[in-house]
């Protein structure tokens, strides 16, 4: 039996066009961008059909508000410090959520560490953050917003046209990490009314070490690496054409396939949470039921532990995630998950569980029956469930 | 990532299970520091006759507990005193560096219960429960290392000198 990947949020395979058209540029296209001579014309049109396509997908009407990165983590640490370092001046306070992506989280705490101040507004149990609150941090002082679109964790989807009605009237800049959005739900900067978005390439079997970040015209934002005038001076070093135009076929594909994708993906995940309670007992679904990734279903079930599971379903043939404390290697259980009001205990027998297109109902009911052995040979081991009476 | 003996032990983990009016029992661990581990043994003649466990954790410390009842099975109470982690993990040809704390939850439960025996032993009653109830305290000379540049670095540490970098969470 081959291999069901539910753990997309962590590797896809690449489309087939994306592919093609990789190795294509890898054999034929390989000029310098920059250069003046006919490859790096060549070079230069390729990575502005890609830009394209790419601002199509976000719904963005100009293209050069998008500027390619090396993936969502680059997007996010320029978007946070780039706009950090430019507008020093009017302010140095930035409001974040707290249960941020650690590109944030991290970015933030190397600002405190220079003299900015932050505040983390808290989310409810499902995981969203009432824009209301975020009015409350907002000072005189803030110069900055930056609340995800989507939670890698739990899926839940902030109302991110909310927050921003709120930033506009405040002057203050809003970004939005939408990585785990972008291309797997319909993304409309201008309906959203962001300043900022990051988001990468492989949500939507791109490849992975592109993303791109968009930046609404006339935001104050500095580089975060020097060098030459690419992208319209905002980040230098040599274009990664051959990402770029992996991004810009995957961007191309998703934004014409984006319903059937949609509907595919909540229904399996529709089939997935009806049919888990004549599965398993004694676990609950985190998140947001109404606002949810389509394509994520973050599961705790109890007694047991994430990493257990995930290599006992790895023996059984299906990939997924958890974000138990043993399986991160920082033997902390997720800030994400803790936020969201999990004890301990559930936090560590969370599983993230993101089919993808090639995933079928067939794929849904084998895991689930792999998934019931298994959370009945790790409950026979634990002793937290079952207590005996002489302890 | 895991030894083969590591993934058998995980796979088919030996000793599972509870001892009805066991002689001793050792529970360390918590949910939050990941692992929760109990230990089971029945002695006879001054022999650990038989031994069994509950854990609740990731892959290496299940594999680590079912080991740990193989090697202490049969062993009389003063050799079983002298099994230690390292055995343990050599046992299950290594484990990753960021693993071996499981380790030591292992031979800390049969220590305790080897002591909660010898306490009923002697007369020494414990109505309360018998679970460590404090975050279980790493062994002395356990070595921890920068999690980023694997340089050995203080238990208490909280910056790497060698990579400059922050340990924010704990990093055995």
């Amino acid at each position: 039996m081959s291999t069901v990947n539910f753990d997309h949020i962590s590797a896809s395979q690449l489309l087939p066009e994306v592919q093609d058209a990789m190795i294509d540029a890898i054999r034929h296209n390989y000029g310098n961008p920059s250069s003046q001579n006919r490859f790096g014309e060549e070079a230069m049109e390729a990575i502005e059909k890609a830009r394209m396509h790419v601002a199509d997908l976000v719904h963005c009407k100009n293209p050069k508000e998008i500027v390619f990165t090396s993936g969502g983590t680059e997007s996010i640490n320029h978007a946070i410090k780039g706009v950090a370092f430019a507008n020093a001046e009017r302010g140095k306070h930035i409001v974040i959520s707290n249960i941020e992506h650690n590109a944030v989280n991290r970015s933030v705490k190397r600002l405190a560490q220079m003299g900015y101040t932050v505040t983390s507004v808290s989310v409810n149990e499902k995981g969203r953050v009432d824009p209301d609150d975020i009015a409350k941090a907002i000072t005189d002082e803030t110069i900055l917003v930056s609340v995800m679109h989507s939670n890698n964790e739990i899926g839940t989807i902030q109302p991110i046209e909310e927050i921003a009605k709120i930033t506009k009237e405040k002057k203050v800049i809003f970004h939005s990490d939408a990585v785990d959005s972008v291309g797997v739900v319909p993304i409309d900067v201008q309906k959203l009314g962001v300043d900022l978005l990051s988001f990468a390439s492989n949500p939507y079997y791109g490849p992975t070490g592109v993303g791109g970040l968009y930046i609404r015209r006339g935001i104050s934002i500095w580089p975060i690496i020097d060098g030459g005038i690419q992208e319209r001076n905002k980040r230098a070093g040599t274009e990664n054409l051959v990402g770029i135009i992996g991004m810009g076929v995957a961007a191309d594909l998703v934004a014409k396939h984006m319903d059937q994708r949609y509907a595919n993906a909540k229904n399996l995940r529709d089939l997935l949470l009806r049919e888990l309670p004549n599965y398993i007992d004694e676990y609950f679904v985190n998140g947001d039921p109404e606002n949810v990734l389509p394509n994520l279903v973050s599961v705790a079930i109890k007694y047991i532990e994430g990493e257990s599971i995930v290599l006992m379903l790895d023996d059984e043939n299906y990939t997924v995630s958890t974000r138990s404390a043993c399986a991160t290697g920082s033997l902390r259980a997720s800030h994400v998950l803790l936020s969201a009001g999990l004890s301990h205990a559930d936090a560590q027998g969370t599983l993230v569980i993101t089919p993808g297109i090639e995933n079928t109902e067939e794929d849904i009911m084998g895991f689930l029956e792999a998934l019931q052995g298994i959370v009945t040979s790790l409950r026979a081991i634990s002793p937290l469930y079952q207590r005996p009476a002489n302890i | 990532m895991y030894s083969k003996t590591v993934m058998d032990h995980f796979r088919s983990p030996r000793n599972v299970g509870v001892i009805e009016n066991a002689d001793g029992v050792g529970e360390v661990g918590n949910p939050i520091c990941g692992d929760m581990m109990t230990i089971y043994i029945k002695v006879d003649e001054d022999h650990i006759k038989d031994i069994m466990f509950q854990t609740f954790g990731c892959g290496s410390a299940i594999a680590v507990s079912s080991m740990l009842t193989e090697m202490a099975r049969g062993k009389s109470i003063e050799e079983a005193k002298t099994i230690t982690n390292k055995d343990v993990a050599e046992a299950l040809e290594g484990l990753p560096k960021n693993k071996l704390h499981c380790s030591n939850l292992g031979a800390d439960a049969l220590q305790m219960a080897l002591k909660d025996y010898e306490d009923r032993k002697a007369g020494i009653t414990r109505p309360e429960s018998r679970r460590q109830e404090e975050t279980h305290e790493h062994s002395h000379g356990e070595k921890c290392y920068c999690p980023y540049c694997d340089t050995e670095i203080m238990e208490s540490a909280t910056f790497c000198k060698a990579c400059q970098s922050e340990l924010e969470e704990e990093h055995h």
